[in-house]
């Protein structure tokens, strides 16, 4: 009886508020900006807000003394090269850091260069550098199948590894590490390590983009960058995202940015070539079908066609 | 007898979560904080060994607070201080610094005289530790 009676949560007479507790945490214009800058992702965003639920809820619970331990918080975000992770990992930070699991709230993003060392006792020293620097905040390791490579039996990733393991396990409410990296790859560095696959709590994956969802990329970017597509152009970068996509090293939204950042380029350069002529607020805006048209990626097309 | 030292001299020995604090603070000015160590009290000794690497761009005490238990446990019977140096132009020097551990006993200090020419007395200090070579005082 007197159990059961301690279970009991002690709230006050108007009962728990989870809306008011949501409300107050900064957690909605997190969530709210992930929607936002982020087009599609669909699992990603229902797998971000299933631990943001989580982490709500268990803040609330432990505000009526239902202690359950600190939560595993560790992940490993799994996808193509730009499919979002790093930014995911930043609004990640800021979720974490507005429900309180996270000190400072603050990203620190290195690869296996800024974690492993060049000769025996280097590493060590170099791998708790970077953990200091990241205790409070998020760790964002960048493709972190590279520690580990049983290729070469005195590689020291593997001696990061075993500290990073030893602060995942001991320090958890200090610091919360994310891994990165290619789907396969990460599988199996996360086979060859069961130690490293055991601490991590949530695993998200990351979906190539569709061709719509590129451009609606596109459209974001450029609206960011304060330009715009005549209606050519937008025309021709439909075309251009669908043939980009099938051509080897596409790096989703990487790829769109870089296509973006070229075509401004030839847009300055037309734009360049024609001085003296009269020039409007609206052409220094406008990117037009022949800036984009100009792309290498429409000139292999044409070579295939030829016989 | 106690010795005392620093930003804090005054003050009795400050609690973990205190010096927790005080980091905190230093780091939120951008300040960069180290840790040192020595087993000789002297008063004019200025140079303490140091436990690693000054740390630079921490955000959170957590990492300094780490080093410091690092150094207590290795040093159990050593003075440790933790510093603070400001690297902004103009004071580029230590802006805190604070004693965090000590020896459990403290045999403190002894009166050294000296007869100088023409009947001139010079004084000088010698901890009673260093009588012991390095590493086996207060033990």
């Amino acid at each position: 009886m007197g159990e059961t009676r301690a279970l009991q949560p002690q709230a006050g007479p108007e009962g728990l508020d989870l809306q008011a507790l949501y409300r107050d945490s900064n957690v909605a214009a997190a969530l709210e900006a992930l929607d936002r800058e982020l087009v599609g992702l669909a699992p990603v965003k229902t797998r971000v807000r299933e631990i943001a639920a989580l982490l709500l809820v268990e803040k609330l619970r432990r505000s009526v003394g239902l202690e359950a331990g600190p939560p595993s918080l560790h992940m490993s975000f799994t996808g193509n090269p730009g499919t979002g992770k790093t930014t995911v990992a930043l609004r990640m930070a800021e979720i974490l850091h507005a429900l309180g699991y996270s000190r400072k709230g603050h990203l620190v993003a290195v690869t296996r260069d800024d974690l492993v060392g060049q000769y025996i006792g280097h590493t060590a020293p170099k791998t708790k550098e970077v953990l200091k620097r990241a205790m409070g905040g998020v760790l964002f390791i960048d493709e972190a199948y590279y520690l580990y490579r049983p290729e070469n039996e005195r590689d020291y990733g593997q001696e990061a590894i075993e500290i990073l393991l030893q602060v995942m396990e001991n320090q958890r409410e200090d610091l919360v590490v994310i891994l990165a990296g290619y789907r396969d790859r990460m599988g199996r560095f996360f086979a060859s390590n069961p130690g490293m696959a055991s601490r991590i709590a949530h695993h998200i994956d990351f979906p190539d983009y569709s061709e719509s969802e590129l451009y609606a990329i596109a459209e974001l970017m450029l609206a960011g960058m304060q330009y715009r597509l005549s209606a050519g152009a937008q025309a021709a970068l439909r075309e251009y995202i669908g043939l980009r996509r099938a051509q080897p090293h596409f790096a989703n939204a990487r790829s769109i940015r870089n296509a973006l950042d070229r075509a401004r380029l030839r847009q300055a350069k037309r734009l360049f070539e024609r001085r003296g002529a009269p020039l409007t607020r609206e052409a220094l805006m406008t990117i037009e079908a022949e800036d984009v048209r100009a792309s290498r990626v429409f000139a292999a097309r044409t070579e295939e066609n030829q016989p | 007898m106690r010795i005392t030292q620093g930003t804090f001299s005054f003050l009795p020995d400050l609690t973990d979560a205190q010096i927790r604090a005080q980091i905190e603070y230093c780091l939120g000015r951008g300040w960069a904080v180290s840790v040192e160590y020595t087993d000789d009290p002297h008063p004019r000794n200025a140079y303490w060994e140091m436990y690693g690497m000054p740390m630079f761009d921490l955000k959170d005490a957590a990492g300094v607070m780490a080093e410091v238990d690092a150094c207590r446990k290795t040093f159990p019977d050593h003075y440790v201080k933790v510093n603070a140096f400001d690297a902004t132009l103009g004071w580029e020097s230590l802006r805190l610094s604070f004693i965090v551990n000590r020896p459990k006993k403290e045999p403190g200090f002894g009166l050294l005289r000296e007869e100088g020419a023409g009947r001139t007395q010079r004084y000088s200090v010698r901890a009673y530790a260093t009588e012991r070579p390095e590493g086996e005082r207060y033990t």
